[in-house]
């Protein structure tokens, strides 16, 4: 075989294995879709579970979704950020910085089931929390900060030098100049890493297993310190713990957990473009 | 930087100026006290699985903790069998996702037509989206009919399992071996291309064995990604703690992951028992192999080059 002739078989072989990647995808999503479009209305949406979840819809599950998603953002954020803007900003180039950095880089390696034994550990039993909201959304915060740290201190490192140096020459503070110069032109940067790690706390199952999640909870919770269900979980429970449920419905949460959390990541991809595009340097 | 403190405006009240500076200085400590938090972080999480956990160390025998039997009704608490059931099914996955993965960024970096690559990457990335229970539910429900048909006595196998988390780590190990590709720097490949070799040696011989580092790195963190991964394994690798029995068959076997240990069976364990602290115990293990790989990975191209991988793999 000429060289030529092997070069142009490669270029083939790698287009189809590159197919066999991608096609699945498409798939698969194309198949939940198909599957599960003809459950969703608002009915479903809003109404809770009935007969043994068998019939009625998914709204404590939704809800609960919905809820601890805002949790993990309360709890999340204010460190993440904070922890961004001082390695950004502040850390010199020492070991204590080298210290923080391999903390975030294993923090990102943990598998989300042994976030979810801390959890239990630490804010369930120590702590004293129980099952409880308050559980589950430090549990899951914890858990998006490395996403969340990485993103924002990426935004911050991208806003060029020169916007510090002119700020502290005219007097500024170094704080006025994060304040006023740095952090609004991050922002944008800083708003995807957020929406990211949310949409991965939103589609999480095992963190929430024993920190917060209820196998089946006809109420809404009344305050942090109660259970909640979550669509995740109620998907793990609906497919395989309970006997004769119909398809229909399993598909039916299948596809709003996926459409919610690819609504995130299409957010998330869409403030990145748009601040791409509109970066004024 | 120091003389910055000095506002330039003098119609702003001393007062206020000192107030001001109050104002910052706690903001600013408070800044540098959120930056050690991940470490506090990292502790706490040890000091936990340890506190919860530590007891099965002490209290089961070690013989029979690296034993082969694990029915926690019985007090058998061999780690065994979970131990090479995640063996087993990581296996299988990274020798199904690595070609794919590696292949994949090699078309996408170095083939792929622009337009093309623009559409592609987007999908890979959604792919990085789907929720693992998603992914799971799919197996359970779409994918292992079609492995029992073609011949096996169960769908839930360590295949199925292999199967799903294979495509669960493409999104990250095709990323990071793209910007590892990327990073080769284009005098390269137009040296060879000079010299006469086609587009396919000048990859063959050239950009790859340059990208070497980074390519482990995406190899290194795939792994990392496919041990870690529990629902989905759970509800498709039918969940046996026994050890295959070796031979062609072995990935056609079901098996059952540590993570999945742990999943399935805290719920029912009572708090303080010796199969609750041994539940804890496979979460040290897990943790510490995540650290071990990361260590690796670490040495290979540094704290830094491995935190950007990391950032890539979002």
């Amino acid at each position: 075989m000429s060289r030529q002739q092997t070069h142009k078989l490669a270029v083939v072989v790698l287009t189809a294995v590159a197919a066999i990647v991608v096609i699945p995808i498409i798939l698969v999503i194309l198949y939940v879709v198909w599957q599960g479009l003809p459950m969703l209305s608002w009915a479903f949406l809003t109404e809770p579970p009935r007969n043994g979840m068998t019939e009625g819809g998914i709204m404590p599950a939704l809800l609960g979704t919905i809820i601890l998603t805002f949790g993990t953002a309360i709890v999340s954020f204010p460190l993440s950020i904070a922890t961004a803007i001082y390695l950004a900003e502040y850390a010199g180039d020492n070991r204590l910085t080298r210290w923080i950095r391999m903390a975030i880089v294993n923090l990102a390696g943990i598998p989300s089931i042994v976030y979810g034994l801390f959890g239990l550990g630490m804010f369930v039993l120590f702590l004293g929390f129980g099952t409880s909201i308050i559980a589950g959304s430090l549990t899951l915060g914890i858990m998006t900060m490395p996403v969340v740290i990485s993103t924002a201190e990426e935004a911050i490192l991208a806003v060029p030098q020169q916007f510090r140096t002119v700020s502290l020459s005219l007097g500024a503070s170094r704080w006025q100049t994060i304040r006023y110069q740095v952090l609004p032109h991050a922002l944008p940067g800083i708003i995807t890493g957020i929406i990211l790690g949310l949409g991965r706390a939103a589609g999480e199952t095992a963190p929430i297993l024993f920190t917060v999640a209820a196998f089946y909870l006809p109420e809404l919770p009344r305050s942090i310190f109660d259970q909640t269900m979550a669509l995740p979980y109620h998907l793990y429970v609906i497919a395989t713990q309970v006997p004769g449920m119909p398809l229909q419905i399993q598909y039916g949460v299948a596809l709003v957990l996926l459409l919610i959390v690819l609504s995130f990541t299409l957010v998330a991809t869409l403030v990145r473009t748009q601040m791409r595009r509109r970066r004024e340097w | 930087m120091a003389a910055a403190n000095q506002p330039l405006d003098a119609s702003i009240p001393p007062d206020e100026i000192a107030e001001r500076r109050w104002g910052e200085l706690i903001i600013e400590g408070v800044i540098r006290v959120a930056g050690i938090s991940s470490i506090v972080i990292i502790a706490l999480i040890f000091l936990f699985l340890l506190r919860e956990g530590l007891p099965a160390f002490l209290d089961i025998p070690l013989r029979q903790l690296f034993g082969t039997r694990w029915y926690p009704i019985e007090e058998m608490f061999g780690l065994l069998p979970l131990l090479v059931g995640s063996l087993i099914v990581t296996v299988g996955a990274v020798a199904i996702s690595l070609p794919l993965g590696l292949t994949t960024a090699i078309y996408l970096g170095e083939i792929a037509p622009p337009w093309l690559r623009e559409i592609l990457k987007p999908i890979i990335e959604v792919l990085a989206g789907i929720p693992s229970i998603v992914l799971g539910f799919l197996g359970w429900i779409a994918l292992a009919p079609l492995i029992q048909n073609l011949g096996a006595p169960t769908g839930l196998t360590a295949f199925t399992g292999s199967l799903i988390l294979a495509y669960m780590s493409l999104p990250t190990i095709i990323s990071i071996a793209e910007d590892a590709l990327y990073a080769v720097p284009k005098e390269y490949r137009d040296g060879a291309l000079a010299i006469g070799a086609t587009q396919w040696q000048a990859i063959w011989r050239v950009v790859l064995p340059a990208a070497r580092p980074g390519l482990m790195i995406a190899v290194m963190l795939g792994i990392g990604r496919a041990i870690g991964e529990t629902m989905a394994v759970m509800m498709v690798t039918g969940n046996a703690a026994n050890i295959p029995s070796l031979g062609s068959g072995i990935f056609f076997q079901p098996v059952r992951t540590m993570t999945a240990t742990i999943a399935a069976e805290m719920g029912e364990v009572a708090q303080g028992s010796l199969h609750y602290s041994t539940l804890f115990a496979i979460g040290i293990v897990l943790f510490l192999i995540s650290f071990a790989i990361n260590a690796l990975a670490g040495r290979l191209v540094g704290v830094e080059g491995l935190r950007r991988s990391r950032g890539g793999m979002l």
